[in-house]
């Protein structure tokens, strides 16, 4: 009992002050990309061939950020003259297109689904489909229950069963072999079933984008309402997502 | 004497033409006796060179051996000398169609179309997507009943299915039937352009990003003969105790919410945390996505954050040492921990288990102290060996490697980063092989390359340690509870994306 008392003690309320106060992440971190519009077309077409990811569209001089893994490449080869990866962890948006930047991307809560405040505005309750992927972008969401960002108290929770869900949140490439029980799932759900793309494999397949053995994405196989890239998503961006989309 | 072996090192590359050429019966000869004793299987796997298909194998005693053969079509299983062979010889069916006769649990591993275009030795028909087409092994009775569990699972977790037969609440059997991860990793990394590599390879299994990304690098380094300075070496392994130290912090939270104790539960989460903020300080990402680069690495660590990242070490660890000391006298943890689960040594042996699993039954056997690379060529680690086999052995252990990953970090002086420099990957070795082993938080980690005259990549292998040690989660329960699953699963925590591929 004195054990556990005195480290209670020591461990004291450790709960982010947010969304009230602001987080600011490690400037280490790669968060929104900035791009020079300005840079040298050598540069561009340059990043453009080495982006593994082939997210960098050459003519637009953007990057489609569902593709983009973060990786740093293009900043690296041009030493931050085209492509400066910023701590700006706010990603979410509501449609792919959106993921195409070259300016930024559009304040979420403008696009938020009005209906979808009113509906789970004071509660969502979401089941969790890995169909695929490598495991980081489920464990950054179980984070999300560690008592720092405590998602609970904002009436969020992860569920059993898709019978107590609103919604899926998808993670993964969707895998040949887990296409079947994800759209099982999706079936289960009640209406007005909230499907959640979370991490650039269930955006666009990710680094496993061309192999025979996914099916790329679920945006082809299911309506998706809200995109979180990332590879994995970082909390504060899951968060700030599900906070800015349903939260009044 | 044991014939056709060829000694290696640790991320040494290897001429194909300087492999023993020995004829098959020799080299099952020669696998069976190795088996036999304390030897273990690193790799077996099948390829295909001109048209040949060939089998080769990687052995361990203390030392490294490779072998190599021309492959039959069919032949005897060596699983009926050696439960060891048992998923290779199962995945090697499934990967190239070889059919081992008479092997004893004869299933598909991961579900997919087999590489060569043969007819399916397992008589599925792929244009179904329901894997696990298969009849599970099934026990009858008035009593019994079964529990079919996954592949989606009640939590925030990786897919898999559970089959457990069960008399009243004791589990008779558990079959563990994976594949539903299977994104074809093997295949991509003998096919994508080169620049795609690493991020493949660092997706292989998220929570392992530093351990498959150096088994990767270190290949790479061998074959172009490239050479790492002292910064990377030491940036590279205190990464890796880094992933070990958060990994195993979060396995134990989550051990200790199993049993119903939340406070340990709650702070480790919140611990596990830091941890990944500390990966971000060097990689720039919580998992280390992006920070370890054949040659080197992509990012080098100032001083200012290598100090940071030890301080807090200091810091955090008089907390964890609290929350262990809590953990570890609480006497309704211990009764739930203490002879839950249990692996003997004999059954842990006879099924090579590796890893945190291996130890907490009395395997002595780590990579940073048997193979060592990288920093840990400087230090010597010795493994944390436990002998009683159950949750408790494995916990104890997880307990003991973060206090000794502490003391590796905290014994790090730091090195001064060379500039950034370019790595020529062009021209990689011509026809060899390279074998790369790393202890991975979860245990013996391995790539395996193979390259082909032009030096590109002829074959690609990847080893999880979870593939041997999911069969040692189905053993451990064994005629326990069922409601004791969860806590054995936990123990074990394997991982299904490594072994799914």
């Amino acid at each position: 009992m004195i054990k556990t008392l005195l480290n209670r003690w020591e461990q004291g309320c450790k709960t982010s002050k947010y969304p009230r106060q602001g987080i600011t992440l490690a400037t280490e971190y790669r968060g929104l990309p900035k791009i020079d519009r300005q840079c040298s077309k050598d540069l561009v077409n340059l990043c453009a061939e080495n982006c593994p990811q082939d997210a960098i569209n050459k003519e637009k001089r953007s990057i489609d950020l569902g593709k983009c893994v973060f990786c740093g490449t293009c900043e690296k080869l041009s030493e931050g003259k085209f492509v400066t990866f910023t701590n700006n962890f706010e990603l979410g948006v509501e449609k792919r297109d959106f993921l195409n930047t070259d300016i930024g991307i559009p304040n979420l809560a403008e696009h938020s689904k009005q209906h979808f405040k009113k509906l789970f505005g004071r509660s969502l309750q979401l089941r969790q489909v890995s169909a695929g992927g490598c495991n980081s972008c489920e464990a950054d969401l179980n984070v999300l229950a560690t008592p720092f960002f405590d998602l609970s108290r904002f009436g969020i929770n992860f569920v059993a069963s898709p019978r107590h869900a609103d919604g899926i949140m998808v993670t993964g490439p969707v895998s040949k072999n887990m296409k079947t029980a994800l759209l099982k799932t999706y079936e289960a759900l009640p209406a007005p079933k909230i499907v959640i793309a979370s991490g650039a494999c269930a955006i666009s397949g990710g680094p496993f984008y061309g192999s025979p053995e996914v099916t790329d994405w679920i945006d082809h196989l299911l309506p998706v309402d809200l995109f979180i890239p990332g590879c994995p998503p970082h909390p504060m961006t899951a968060l700030h997502a599900l906070l800015k989309f349903f939260k009044k | 004497m044991v014939k056709g072996l060829l000694t290696v090192k640790n991320g040494e590359s290897v001429k194909l033409s300087d492999l023993p050429n020995i004829p098959f019966e020799t080299f099952c000869k020669s696998l069976k006796s190795v088996a036999a004793g304390e030897g273990k299987i690193v790799h077996y796997f099948a390829y295909e060179e001109n048209d040949q298909l060939k089998l080769m194998a990687v052995l361990r005693t203390d030392k490294l051996y490779i072998l190599s053969t021309d492959a039959p079509e069919k032949y005897p299983s060596l699983t009926c000398s050696s439960d060891k062979f048992h998923m290779f010889e199962r995945e090697m069916a499934e990967q190239y169609a070889i059919q081992p006769v008479g092997h004893p649990w004869f299933k598909p591993v991961r579900y997919h179309e087999n590489y060569r275009g043969k007819a399916d030795l397992f008589g599925n028909n792929y244009e179904e997507d329901i894997p696990g087409n298969y009849n599970y092994y099934s026990v009858s009775g008035d009593d019994i009943h079964e529990v079919a569990v996954g592949p989606v699972h009640a939590g925030v977790i990786e897919p898999g299915h559970f089959r457990f037969n069960c008399i009243g609440e004791v589990v008779l059997n558990l079959e563990i039937q994976l594949g539903f991860q299977h994104r074809g990793v093997e295949k991509m990394l003998e096919t994508v352009p080169q620049k795609r590599l690493l991020n493949i390879v660092e997706s292989i299994a998220g929570d392992t990003t530093i351990g498959n990304s150096l088994c990767y690098a270190q290949a790479v380094e061998a074959l172009c003969g490239l050479k790492t300075n002292a910064h990377s070496q030491m940036v590279r392994s205190m990464a890796l105790e880094l992933e070990r130290i958060c990994n195993h912090i979060g396995d134990l939270g989550a051990l200790s919410g199993d049993v119903a104790f939340l406070p340990p539960s709650s702070y480790f989460g919140r611990i596990r945390g830091n941890f990944l903020n500390m990966l971000l300080l060097l990689a720039g990402n919580r998992f280390g996505k992006g920070l370890i680069q054949p040659g080197g690495l992509r990012y080098s660590l100032n001083q200012k954050n290598f100090d940071k990242i030890q301080k807090e070490c200091r810091v955090l660890r008089k907390e964890i040492e609290h929350i262990f000391d809590l953990l570890f006298t609480a006497s309704s943890v211990l009764s739930r921990f203490e002879k839950t689960g249990t692996v003997s040594k004999q059954s842990a042996e006879e099924l090579g288990l590796v890893g945190v699993a291996g130890r907490a039954s009395g395997i002595s056997y780590d990579v940073r102290n048997a193979f060592p690379t990288e920093y840990y060529q400087k230090i010597e680690v010795s493994p944390k060996v436990e002998t009683t086999g159950d949750v408790m052995a494995r916990a104890m252990v997880r307990n003991r490697e973060v206090l000794n990953s502490f003391d590796i970090i905290g014994g790090m002086n730091y090195e001064v980063a060379a500039k950034d420099q370019a790595y020529d990957l062009s021209s990689p070795k011509p026809s060899s092989v390279i074998v790369t082993l790393n202890e991975g938080w979860r245990g013996e980690l391995s790539h395996c390359i193979i390259t082909d005259e032009k030096g590109d990549i002829l074959r690609y292998k990847v080893k999880d340690p979870s593939f041997h040690n999911w069969n040692g989660l189905a053993l451990s329960l064994k005629n326990e509870q069922i409601s004791d699953f969860p806590l054995c699963n936990k123990s074990f925590n394997l991982s299904y994306c490594g072994f799914d591929l």
